[in-house]
């Protein structure tokens, strides 16, 4: 749990542009209309593409402004639908759940490999094969229902309450993955790999520790307060990586991964040293309790892990929504990141760009930072506080493909992964290690959906777009 | 040898890129094959090189059905093409390239550089290529680096060559040489197939000429017809090759260049101490061969390229070393010369593309947040007035053929108020029709009054559209001169030479 290992880290790739923007996947909103009403001159006229059926939409591409406003509200609603639907279709929706189902059963034959019964009825196998099978069976069957009903729903709990509590404990586990996934996910549509969540974390983690512990304040202060202390530790620790990279052109990659160590050895450095970090009265590199007064309260009381920090990561993610969907800073982002030779020609300013980039991911990562110390680990922290969650926001942000609602599922599957695997630990003796295999194996299937497709015979998404796409390249060359 | 196409068809999904084509190339004959862009002419001659295979139909050398799982085996069989990006390694000699591919070797393993030289050099002297086998082709003229392309392919005994679009990259003169050697391969009995869109050149060299337009054969023509029958063949419609325009009605001078002079990061002159000045309602056109520092120039005026020394002032006010936004927001309207790297996120749709370079501006944005109502008004409303050929607004842009792609960006820059409008190479990879298009909107901005900068590699276009001509060699204006300067010598200028006697303006 307070491993800082870069497990999953490393050179995990962008999830590339296959869906960058909500919205891009027209559908056909061809309505109809006679030509004469729509005014493009020279209906007959050429069509630049080779797309012959592309004639009749053509006439009619300048039509829907002649739609009244509800006409043009269904027509959004219905989009927005069909998107959904498109994407689902497309793939990338259904590939990436298929990325869990391959990663579950993967893990499967592992779990079953090593299972004792299972070596011991495959001794005999050719004389009994059923008993391997049942072995087998009992063995995959019986650990991902323990890690079901521990991260999920506990079907054998006396009460309701009871039974529901798994999965509340889950989200608890999450809250810290959505808010760093999106800061990972942010800096991922606009073209930059942070992969220095780590750093951030424990940066965000030593001065909202220090809030938390140093002050006496009304707890309608002190907890915003203390986020907020996160927030800024997180933004300034990545945005010294946004003026590098603004200055000096230097790879955000290189200094983001670099930057981890450094916090790591200072947070350290601040444990040992009294007046810092560490506590009072003890020689171990650990901080004071968290004060009460900063701790976040439990939403539906003390039996349920979820407390006021799932708010926040919800208020995060309709933050980012409206970042990257709605806002204008957040098209500039998304413009850098696509094509960073047509924002400058726009006249946008890419290394300013860039430092807001940085300081927005790091300040998201940042909340992580804090909600581990008013929340996970309240009783002193350490500097393995950050408990991995910065490698895991990147592959919680490459699952949620950079989306932010995306990333919240996400985020809660990862959640459920990591609190059922202790169930599993403790019902079938299976080591935790098994989820993280888990979790890499799903980035490894997502990272490769031609593979995932071929598995399960889906069609190539979008074969039209494909194979047009070369046709058209070749049009400029015609 | 004999090449027959006999009902090609090529499908991409439900778009038929070639519907049924059947062409004959008799030995000894240049065919053209005329089309626009997206005609499915290349993919036509990638099905013949065995890059595609075709859905339907068959490929016949002398009569004899052929099958081509890759250009290795179209190789083999006689078949050579010479592309319009050349498939060369700069850092290699001549002979090594002509070797590559089909490497020789001695004992040991050891290359016979010496056998290719002897190539070459044999390949040169039967039809004057004039090409040193030892010269190494980073160093050679783009007109020199096609030679070596053409050698490549008779090297490997092709007795049918394909010319796909050869003389994008080609000055006049050196455009006259290639269709001078493509006669003589033609004498030496070479059947040639000739790809282009450019119709003097198919009058001048083709034996029969084959028009295809959306993928289907749509007629033959005879090297005798005029250009409006060729262009009316391909675009299917009769269109105006001539921009209606009427003389500039100059005003005072809006821009002025002085002494501008633009360097790489290591120190080597790109732009060389270059000074003009565009007039209110002028096109003065930059023309000069691909490569000659244009790009460079465009780019230092809009503030993408630092000026090293030198002055560039519009309307009285200074605008050299000015960020890009100032000099937009000082009303400077500029489609760049790629348009698909610099001027569009192909990835975003259309009506985001057209607020690209008004991401801050009141119009579209308040309180942060993006007029998501004002944006698609605006774009539903250039959509139609630039007839852009779409299925809706929430089309990503990337996936429009390149007019209309082109006709977003002229959109999107000429709705703003501007005081100079800069386009380069502004009509490059569209169609006939929306080249059509593009140049009567950058008149009608001319007779508004604006100032307007045309760069371009294509005589016609420089010539139909200016009212003045800067010619560029090596980063430097070699002259100014008025409109009605004969083509000869604008051809002469855009390889450096000033014709003594040139009249010259302003």
């Amino acid at each position: 749990m307070s491993d800082t290992t870069p497990q999953h880290g490393g050179t995990t790739p962008p999830s590339d542009s296959s869906t960058p923007i909500d919205g891009t996947t027209d559908g056909s909103v061809g309505t109809p209309a006679s030509d004469g009403s729509v005014g493009t001159p020279a209906s007959d006229g050429t069509v630049g593409t080779p797309v012959s059926d592309d004639r009749l939409q053509d006439v009619v591409a300048g039509a829907p402004h002649l739609m009244t406003d509800s006409a043009t509200d269904s027509e959004r609603r219905e989009g927005r639908w069909s998107d959904a639907m498109q994407s689902i279709v497309n793939g990338s929706v259904l590939t990436t759940v298929l990325a869990v189902v391959l990663a579950l059963v993967a893990s499967g034959i592992l779990i079953a490999l090593t299972d004792k019964d299972v070596q011991a009825a495959a001794g005999y196998f050719f004389a009994r094969p059923m008993d391997t099978l049942r072995a087998v069976g009992s063995a995959v069957g019986g650990s991902y229902a323990s890690l079901f009903q521990g991260s999920v729903i506990n079907f054998g709990a006396p009460t309701a309450a009871a039974a529901i509590a798994p999965i509340t404990r889950s989200v608890d586990y999450a809250v810290p993955l959505v808010v760093a996934g999106l800061g990972v996910a942010v800096a991922f549509r606009a073209g930059l790999f942070n992969i220095g969540g780590q750093g951030q974390v424990l940066i965000a983690a030593g001065t909202a520790g220090w809030v938390g512990f140093s002050f006496d304040l009304p707890a309608a202060v002190h907890i915003p307060l203390t986020i907020l202390a996160g927030i800024v530790g997180g933004a300034v620790w990545a945005g010294i990586v946004g003026l590098i990279k603004a200055r000096t052109g230097a790879n955000e990659v290189v200094l983001t991964i670099m930057l981890n160590y450094v916090a790591l050895y200072l947070l350290a450095f601040a444990l040992r040293t009294p007046g810092l970090l560490q506590a009072g009265g003890s020689p171990n590199p650990i901080s004071p309790a968290t004060k009460d007064s900063a701790l976040l309260p439990g939403l539906f009381g003390p039996r349920f892990g979820i407390n006021v920090g799932f708010l926040v990561a919800i208020a995060a993610v309709i933050v980012v929504w409206w970042l990257l969907n709605k806002s204008s800073l957040g098209f500039r982002f998304r413009t850098i990141g696509e094509n960073p030779r047509a924002a400058r020609v726009a006249g946008m300013s890419v290394p300013r760009l860039t430092i807001w980039v940085l300081v927005i991911s790091g300040g998201l990562i940042g909340i992580a930072g804090a909600y581990q110390v008013e929340g996970a680990v309240t009783t002193g922290f350490t500097s393995g506080i950050d408990a991995g969650i910065g490698f895991d926001a990147i592959t919680v942000a490459l699952l949620g493909r950079s989306k932010p609602w995306g990333t919240f599922w996400a985020a809660i599957l990862f959640g459920v992964l990591k609190n059922g695997g202790y169930a599993m630990q403790a019902a079938n003796s299976i080591p935790i290690d098994i989820v993280d295999v888990i979790q890499a194996l799903i980035v490894l299937f997502i990272a490769a959906p031609p593979l995932v497709r071929a598995i399960f015979r889906i069609p190539q998404p979008g074969a039209r777009r494909r194979t047009k796409q070369p046709s058209k390249r070749k049009a400029v060359a015609a | 040898m004999k090449l027959e196409l006999r009902d090609i068809t090529k499908r991409f999904g439900p778009l038929v890129a070639n519907d049924h084509i059947s062409i004959t190339v008799e030995p000894g004959e240049v065919h053209c094959l005329l089309g626009e862009n997206g005609a499915g002419k290349s993919t036509l001659m990638n099905v013949l090189y065995g890059m595609y295979q075709a859905d339907e139909g068959e490929i016949l050398l002398d009569d004899v059905v052929q099958a081509f799982d890759g250009p290795g085996d179209a190789m083999r069989a006689g078949i050579g093409m010479v592309h319009q990006h050349f498939m060369l390694v700069p850092v290699f000699t001549v002979a090594e390239n002509v070797m590559l591919g089909q490497e020789e070797t001695a004992f040991g393993g050891r290359l016979d550089l010496a056998g290719a030289r002897k190539r070459v050099r044999e390949i040169s002297e039967r039809f004057g290529f004039d090409v040193d086998p030892d010269a190494r082709v980073e160093d050679l003229p783009v007109g020199v680096q096609q030679r070596v392309e053409i050698i490549k392919a008779l090297s490997r005994d092709a007795s049918v060559l394909v010319f796909d679009e050869p003389t994008a990259v080609l000055t006049p003169q050196e455009t006259d040489e290639l269709m001078g050697i493509m006669r003589q391969l033609r004498e030496a009995g070479t059947a040639i197939v000739f790809i282009t869109h450019k119709l003097r050149e198919v009058r001048e060299v083709a034996d029969r000429i084959t028009v295809i337009r959306l993928g289907k054969v749509v007629g033959e023509a005879s090297p005798t017809a005029s250009n409006g029958e060729l262009a009316a063949l391909m675009v299917g419609r009769s269109v105006s090759l001539v921009v209606d325009k009427t003389p500039a009605t100059a005003g005072e001078d809006a821009l002025v260049v002085e002494h501008v002079t633009v360097t790489d990061p290591s120190g080597i002159v790109l732009v060389d101490d270059v000074s003009f000045t565009v007039r209110r309602g002028e096109v003065l056109a930059i023309a000069g061969v691909q490569g000659n520092g244009q790009t460079e120039l465009t780019e230092a005026i809009m503030g993408l390229e630092p000026v090293r020394s030198g002055h560039i002032v519009l309307d009285g006010r200074e605008v050299t070393g000015r960020s890009v936004k100032q000099i937009l927001d000082a009303g400077v309207g500029f489609v760049p010369e790629d348009r698909k790297e610099d001027g569009l996120v192909g990835e975003f749709t259309i009506a985001e593309n057209l607020m690209l370079d008004r991401a801050d501006s009141a119009e579209f944005v308040r309180a942060g947040t993006i007029r998501a109502a004002e944006r698609d008004t605006f774009a539903d409303e250039k959509i139609a007035e630039f007839d852009i050929r779409t299925p809706g607004r929430t089309t990503a842009a990337g996936r429009l053929s390149g007019g209309n792609q082109q006709k977003i960006v002229l959109a999107r820059e000429l709705s703003r108020d501007l005081r100079l409008f800069v386009a380069a190479q502004p009509t490059r990879g569209i169609d006939v029709g929306s080249i059509e298009f593009v140049h009567k909107r950058i008149v009608a901005t001319r007779d508004t009054g604006v100032p307007v900068i045309v760069v371009s590699t294509e005589l016609d276009e420089v010539v139909a559209l200016a009212d003045r001509i800067a010619v560029m060699y090596r980063g430097a204006i070699v002259g100014i001169v008025p409109a009605t300067t004969p083509r000869d010598v604008l051809g002469l200028m855009m390889a450096g030479e000033l014709p003594a006697g040139t009249e010259l303006a302003a």
